[in-house]
């Protein structure tokens, strides 16, 4: 099936088979490889990216489903080498240790900054329930994520 | 940024790659030209927990499109060999005419892609004459049925069998006045890192080159000679980036370790990856140790004596969870109490369950949970408040070695200054007083506090060593190489810190390599929380060693005796002591040297001895009386490991730590039915901790410097989930005490709180 996305303000046209979900599209046939993939129940979060501007799990829908609209990656967040405000916020809070959640936690925490730009605590603990991370027990993970809604 | 930078809050040298494209990990590597054209390698499993198999017909398998190959074991020539931990027992990384547990690889088919792997193993016949299932510890130490024929008993180690000591039943209790005992079941975690394993493996000129998701590419390239029968001069092993680990990537397992057989079959590169739903069965799951503890002592408090029986699920392998009852949670039985009479025993048991490895903490947290829960079942049974039983038991404050009673001389230890400044932030006293109003009042939602005092061993595998090897361009760059091998810990960042302390060289001059045995052959990886004290030693021993060996070519440079130069540390120049205007770069010292490779030198730090961080963790809990429900309000821990390099780092391994520890005292645990079926396989029904089950955790600083290693650093990955897991526990039971609520074993779900209240007023 014919699908055309714009992927980080990059149009891509192309084939796709109607079973490729979007994270395979976006990791295999655009070797975009900063989505990742950690689970099969669309439980951990760790492909969440942004569609239309809101923040979605990629392993939830088909590459077909994406027809038409705007996707941004991890790799579309910095603009001109400069990293974007929550990309900076994970850096100067300690946000990340493996690496491997970090990208689809930040999209996640753009997401949820855009629904609720001053949340509390509690609200960013509940906004990023579906985001699972093995490493951090989130402490610095909701440091930054209130570093970069105090920063706006 | 030069000169001392050791106990400043650095940030991550590695954090804008994973921040702005994420990091390379093995599935990432679509573009390396090495294994281009790859084949894929799915498995087939059992999917009965024990059983012999009459008979695998993989035709129709051969016949599913995208087919090369098929493989059961005696296609790729395997053979049944011994653990290293108990001879007797044998099995090959195909299943040979049995299988002992759901998920043990029986076949393995190879595709043109990973979806018709999928599609083909279940067109794969494997027919079984099913045996008795052994899932239960008990029921396994019983049974007449045996895993391993060979071995002659499902009792696969003990420390009886091994020669120690025999715990003597009551009689080392009979001079106390007050006797307690109690049954913990220590249960089955899933470690679950986020990135699940991979592994890719071709053969290149007569030589396998194989990338693999690991803590330690030495150990695996050692396993992966072995099991392809070569020179370990014709292995090599990649680590990219590593998704976390947390023990179960130490070894190799035979999903990676066939890959190199099947490579030289089909003749082309192959790559494996798991699903979630495997990893769940087939990545090492940690603990799962049951423990029966009988403590006692006097009236007033004090313990004067204690035994441990801890029996160990190794599940249906000899793996090195076997080994952690007898040598990890045995030496740490006594814990941080000066106890007159101490006893352990332990036994390690086969059942037919997925195989039993390391998983943070490996056999200290079970040591802490047993002797804390016991501490607290003393303090409830002579109605004393636990943080003063405490008190009243612990060793004093040592600064020369403190033999234990069985197990090992502790390096330093101040425990009660721990706890102490733990209860001051806690607020302690004031936390009873709300407890009590609560009680008195009869809420229907009551406060719990939980109190766990602890002593760890880290950097205490053998060889307690590291290789390191710094290396300055002609350019003036610094290049570390390291035998550790990071995967979270942020080991570019400590390591360049470590050299540029020494050096002068700017920490963003620096870049650190690991986990490639061409480059680095030698190293023991990063586990038992040793790489600080003993990969960051190496780096600073060998960089000191550098600057001495840098002074003589400065010497000549400068045309002066090499005892009057001296490198100034905050500018990264030699030059002749009174004379700094006149200086040579690291550049320039680098580009006079013999080669064009600049300067290197290269060593190894050998510890004299583990060390021994302890610490003290409060969790003050909330429980709904009438629901069950858990919620974990504060979390203060004060965990002392030395002197600190990064503060930074510190925290988020004490944080990291404290989550799991959280998530196996309220809510992880991997389940089987009575079959032998796994039915916690995924994140769905696997209920992995979120950002929601927890507070934000309050870190106190402690710093006792360790005598072991110049840097005065001991480890820090482990102590969270070491300190927190009695603690939240013991929160949990805490606020039931009242309600006559004595013990609830792990994990603490609702359905058990809910079951113990119901039971105490029954």
């Amino acid at each position: 099936m014919k699908v055309s996305v714009t992927v980080n303000g990059k149009q891509h046209q192309g084939d796709v088979e109607p079973r490729t979900l979007l994270v395979h599209y976006l990791r295999e046939t655009l070797g975009l490889t900063g989505t990742n993939v950690g689970c099969d129940t669309s439980s951990c979060g760790a492909c969440t990216i942004h569609l239309d501007g809101e923040a979605v799990k990629s392993c939830t829908m088909l590459a077909v489903q994406a027809d038409g609209a705007s996707v941004t990656t991890i790799e579309g967040l910095a603009k001109d080498g400069v990293m974007h405000p929550m990309q900076t916020a994970f850096m100067e809070n300690h946000g990340l240790q493996c690496g491997y959640c970090t990208p689809g936690m930040v999209m996640a925490a753009i997401g949820l900054l855009n629904e609720n730009p001053k949340p509390t605590e509690e609200q960013v603990r509940m906004g990023l329930e579906g985001n699972l991370c093995r490493c951090t027990g989130y402490h610095n993970i909701v440091k930054s994520v209130l570093a970069a809604a105090s920063a706006k | 940024m030069a000169g001392s930078v050791l106990g400043n809050r650095v940030l991550r040298k590695e954090d804008p790659k994973f921040l702005t494209t994420g990091g390379r990990y093995i599935e990432d590597l679509n573009d390396e030209p090495l294994f281009a054209g790859a084949l894929h390698v799915t498995y087939v499993r059992s999917s009965v927990a024990h059983a012999k198999i009459t008979n695998i017909d993989l035709s129709d398998c051969k016949n599913s499109p995208g087919v090369v190959a098929v493989f059961t074991a005696q296609d790729l020539g395997l053979e049944e060999e011994s653990s290293g931990f108990n001879a007797a027992a044998k099995r090959a990384h195909l299943a040979i005419g049995k299988v002992r547990w759901v998920g043990e690889l029986v076949a393995a088919v190879v595709t043109e892609r990973p979806d018709q792997g999928e599609d083909a193993i279940e067109k794969a016949i494997v027919e079984y004459e099913t045996l008795e299932p052994l899932i239960d510890l008990e029921q396994a130490m019983a049974s007449k049925t045996l895993l391993y024929e060979e071995v002659g008993s499902n009792i696969v180690m003990g420390t009886v069998e091994m020669g120690m000591p025999d715990n003597t039943g009551d009689e080392i209790f009979k001079d106390c006045e007050v006797v307690v005992k109690g049954r913990f079941m220590n249960q089955r975690v899933a470690p679950c890192p986020l990135e699940m394993r991979g592994s890719a493996a071709t053969w290149i000129d007569g030589r396998l080159h194989q990338w693999i998701s690991t803590q330690h590419a030495q150990g695996v390239r050692n396993e992966v000679v072995k099991a392809n029968k070569v020179d370990a001069a014709k292995v090599r092993i990649i680590t990219p980036d590593v998704g976390g680990g947390f023990g179960a990537k130490i070894s190799a397992y035979s999903e990676e370790l066939l890959l190199g057989n099947i490579a030289k079959r089909v003749g082309k590169p192959v790559r494996w990856r798991e699903t979630r739903s495997e990893s769940m069965i087939s990545l090492g799951h940690g603990r799962a140790q049951l423990q029966y503890i009988t403590i006692g002592g006097t009236k007033e408090g004090r313990v004067t004596a204690y035994q441990l029986n801890a029996i160990q699920d190794s599940g249906g392998w000899v793996e090195v969870g076997t080994v952690l009852a007898p040598f990890m949670t045995r030496p740490m039985a006594q814990g941080v109490y000066d106890i007159e009479k101490m006893e352990c025993r332990t036994t390690s048991v086969v059942t037919n369950t997925t195989p039993i490895v390391a998983y943070r903490g490996a056999g200290r947290p079970e040591a802490t949970a047993a002797i804390e829960r016991a501490m607290d079942l003393f303090a409830a049974k002579i109605g004393k408040d636990p943080a003063d039983v405490r008190r009243m038991n612990l060793i004093p404050k040592f600064v020369q070695p403190y033999q234990t009673k069985i197990g090992h001389a502790y390096d330093v230890g101040d425990y009660g200054a721990a706890l102490e400044k733990a209860l001051v932030v806690a607020k302690y006293s004031e936390a009873r007083i709300d407890q009590a109003q609560r009680r008195k009042r009869g809420d229907k939602v009551q406060l719990g506090i939980g109190v766990s005092v602890y002593v760890e061993i880290t950097g205490g595998v053998d060889p307690m060593q590291e290789h390191a090897k710094v290396n300055i361009l002609p350019n003036g760059r610094a290049v570390v190489y390291t035998g550790t091998s990071p995967h979270g810990q942020g080991h570019v960042t400590s390591w360049a810190m470590i050299a540029s302390s020494e050096t002068g060289i700017s920490i963003e001059d620096i870049d650190v390599v690991w986990g490639d045995t061409d480059q680095v052959p030698n190293g023991g990886g990063t586990m038992g929380s040793r790489s600080l004290q003993q990969g960051g030693a190496a780096v600073q021993k060998v960089s000191i060693e550098l600057v001495d060996e840098a002074r003589k070519l400065a010497a000549r440079l400068l045309e002066a005796n090499e005892s009057d130069v001296l490198l100034d540390k905050k500018t990264g120049a030699f030059h002749v002591a009174g004379t700094p205007a006149i200086s040579k770069s690291w550049s320039e010292v680098a580009t006079a040297a013999d080669t064009k490779a600049g300067i290197t030198q290269e060593g190894i730090f050998v510890a004299t001895s583990a060390t021994f961080p302890f610490g003290a963790h409060i969790a003050i809990v909330e429980v709904d009386t009438e629901t069950g429900l858990v919620k974990h309000l504060r979390h203060i821990a004060c965990d002392d490991a030395g002197k600190v390099i990064n503060p930074l780092i510190l925290d988020g391994q004490i944080h990291g730590g404290i989550a799991q520890g959280t998530a196996q005292a309220l809510l992880e645990e991997f389940r089987y039915d009575e079959d032998g079926n796994p039915i916690t396989t995924n994140f769905a029904e696997y209920t992995f901790i979120s950002a929601v089950e927890l507070p934000s955790i309050e870190v106190v600083h402690m710093e006792t410097p360790t005598f072991v290693n110049p840097l005065g650093a001991k480890g820090i990955g482990e102590s969270g989930t070491i300190g927190s897991t009695p603690a939240v526990q013991s929160a949990v039971i805490d606020a039931l005490l009242h309600l006559g609520v004595r013990h609830i074993d792990m994990p603490t779900t609702p359905e058990r709180v809910w079951s113990a209240i119901a039971n105490a007023s029954a």
